[in-house]
């Protein structure tokens, strides 16, 4: 007798729990060719709301833990990603239609890129901030802070970039201490839900970062007109209307980051992009 | 529990009218126990119901509009001082400075040694809500426990009367209702009543808090509501507050049975105030869509209805601003309570 398979149900991540979108609706994934591969969920505006009250509440903790803590953590997500290596080589295998040899290199793409940006979360601020020389005895020290919540749509090419792309994308802006809620892949966004299981196995803090699967067009306009959030990653914004997303931005004065084509490649202005640099003043010693 | 001597209790108008002359205690309690009991699983499957009405657009700003003007801002801490109790009037007065469309809330709720500072600082805006003015309610008998003796339970009302309170909020004794003492309760709602009298003669509102957290059973809420409503009552509210459970849809829904009751019986309108635990709008709107069910719409005016509440005002105030620009807001456009 033959076994009937078990399907899994792709939902959203919001608030380090596993909702349905509050819609009800989803969409079907499928492969290249058409097949079908599996149900995500379909995010509505309202998730995206709930997404970042989730993060907002996750800001506090997260920018509050020592950054030597913060790289722990970071570090951990690579490890449990390196473990689940086979599941995520399968799902992007069938979802970008690649081979497995072009999807295992994807996936430790993607593992390297946690690990550099792991490296760098007590770092950047040795490079980004400084010691300034003033006229007086004092200490002047511009030290840079994470912004707060960020809004960031992932890059959206179908083949070469659905796990490595968010990778790409999330890890700089939660590095400093930011919390995110993200956009993945829309034609391939099975691996960024298997990737928020590992986040919530991996000592990652709930509402750090949060992904809604589903139509960035549908969902962008909402994020970045959103009072609450501080900043706006649009990486793979560029085939939509990104400069009305621009401009509705500026009416809560947030932080924009360029469309880019293809992956952003690791970089330290990617970190820094998300901060705010605050100075301050102390008295030196007399003596 | 038996009374071997009718022991007489005082003579509240309300109870000696649908009780008789002879008010005893045997007849209170006769009357209480013989209430019918609640249906629990009914209750919670109405209230769960009517939690489930979708109210959008221009219902939706209205009910907004709604909860603020029926909102009793309150703060009760410890550490409340002149300063934040000033702050709080100022938000009371001008809930959202950007929007200058939004209404007042329909009174600022303190301890009773902070309602000099509240009448101070409202100064000509002190008034009936129904006005567009803010009242001041203070809580009072030894909140939230009510464990003093009646003495002092009445100097510290009547201290709060003097000092200009519109509305008292007391406290049942629940040690004396849940050991089946109602005369108890009954007289010192009572007492507590008079001590509402100004010295021209009219009475500050009076709000019984039944704790219903501390009631634990539906059945005890109801004899509870009934036993403040006989003892004249112009409120009945759930909660202090400081208590868990405080407020919830299925005990605000079982009081305002018993307000409606109440009204079908004598024509009489009861108050209700639900408090502590509301936070989200769209909770608020629930317990909006229970009264309307109930007791009818014509109870949501300040004088019938009341959401005891901190930072539900806060969030309602995003929800405006999100009718109102499109777009969601976020804490930052709000005070800092």
């Amino acid at each position: 007798m033959s076994r009937l398979a078990v399907p899994k149900t792709y939902k959203l991540y919001i608030g380090g729990n596993f909702p349905r979108s509050e819609s009800g609706r989803t969409y079907e994934v499928t492969t290249p060719a058409g097949d079908f591969v599996a149900n995500a969920a379909l995010a509505s505006r309202k998730d995206a709301r709930d997404a970042v009250v989730a993060a907002r509440a996750a800001v506090k903790g997260w920018a509050g833990a020592t950054a030597y803590n913060r790289g722990q953590v970071i570090y951990r997500i690579a490890e449990v990603l390196e473990g689940r290596r086979a599941q995520f080589v399968d799902e992007i295998s069938r979802t970008e239609g690649v081979t497995q040899a072009a999807a295992g290199a994807q996936v430790d793409a993607a593992i390297d890129v946690w690990v550099w940006y792991a490296g760098w979360a007590d770092k950047y601020a040795q490079v980004a901030g400084n010691g300034n020389p003033v006229a007086g005895p004092y200490f002047n020290l511009s030290v840079p802070e994470p912004t707060g919540v960020v809004a960031a749509i992932a890059p959206q090419q179908r083949v070469g970039m659905s796990l490595l792309g968010l990778a790409a994308v999330v890890a700089p802006i939660i590095v400093s201490g930011n919390a995110v809620v993200v956009v993945p892949n829309q034609q391939a966004p099975l691996s960024a839900i298997t990737l928020a299981e590992v986040l919530a196995t991996s000592d990652v803090p709930g509402g750090v970062i949060n992904v809604l699967t589903g139509s960035p067009v549908e969902m962008a306009p909402w994020l970045a007109a959103h009072a609450d959030v501080n900043a706006l990653d649009l990486a793979g914004a560029a085939d939509i209307e990104w400069v009305d997303l621009q401009l509705s931005a500026a009416e809560t004065l947030k932080r924009v980051l360029a469309p880019v084509s293809g992956v952003p490649a690791p970089a330290l202005e990617r970190i820094t992009a998300f901060t705010e640099t605050k100075t301050v003043w102390h008295t030196k010693s007399m003596l | 529990m038996t009374i071997d001597h009718p022991v007489a209790l005082a003579p509240a108008e309300r109870a000696v009218r649908l009780l008789g002359g002879d008010l005893t205690e045997k007849a209170l309690a006769l009357h209480l126990d013989g209430l019918a009991g609640v249906d629990a699983v009914g209750l919670e499957q109405r209230a769960a119901g009517l939690a489930t009405r979708s109210i959008k657009t221009s219902s939706k700003a209205w009910a907004l509009d709604t909860i603020i003007r029926t909102c009793d801002l309150t703060t009760l801490e410890g550490a409340d001082t002149p300063g934040k109790v000033r702050s709080l009037v100022a938000k009371a007065v001008t809930p959202d400075a950007t929007d200058p469309t939004t209404p007042r809330v329909a009174a600022v709720c303190v301890y009773g040694d902070m309602v000099p500072y509240v009448v101070e600082a409202l100064g000509s805006l002190h008034g009936d809500p129904d006005a567009g003015l803010v009242s001041v309610a203070a809580v009072a008998t030894a909140f939230p426990s009510g464990r003093a003796s009646l003495d002092i339970k009445l100097a510290d009302t009547r201290e709060a009367v003097a000092a200009g309170a519109d509305e008292i909020d007391m406290v049942i004794d629940r040690g004396a209702f849940l050991s089946g003492r109602y005369g108890l309760v009954f007289d010192q709602i009572v007492a507590v009543k008079e001590a509402c009298r100004r010295p021209d003669g009219t009475y500050a509102h009076l709000k019984v808090i039944l704790e219903t957290g501390e009631l634990v059973t539906y059945d005890n809420v109801k004899r509870a509501s009934w036993l403040a409503i006989l003892a004249g009552a112009d409120f009945i509210k759930t909660s202090t507050g400081k208590v868990s459970p405080a407020a919830t849809l299925p005990v605000t829904l079982l009081m305002l049975e018993v307000i409606r009751d109440w009204h079908r019986l004598t024509g009489e309108k009861v108050g209700m105030k639900p408090a502590g635990g509301i936070r989200a709008s769209k909770d608020a709107v629930r317990y909006l869509v229970t009264v309307a069910e109930t007791v009818g719409e014509e109870w949501l005016t300040p004088h019938l209805w009341r959401f005891g509440a901190s930072s539900l005002v806060n969030d309602v105030l995003l929800q405006r601003q999100k009718l109102r620009t499109g777009h969601y807001s976020g804490p930052d456009y709000v005070t800092v309570d």
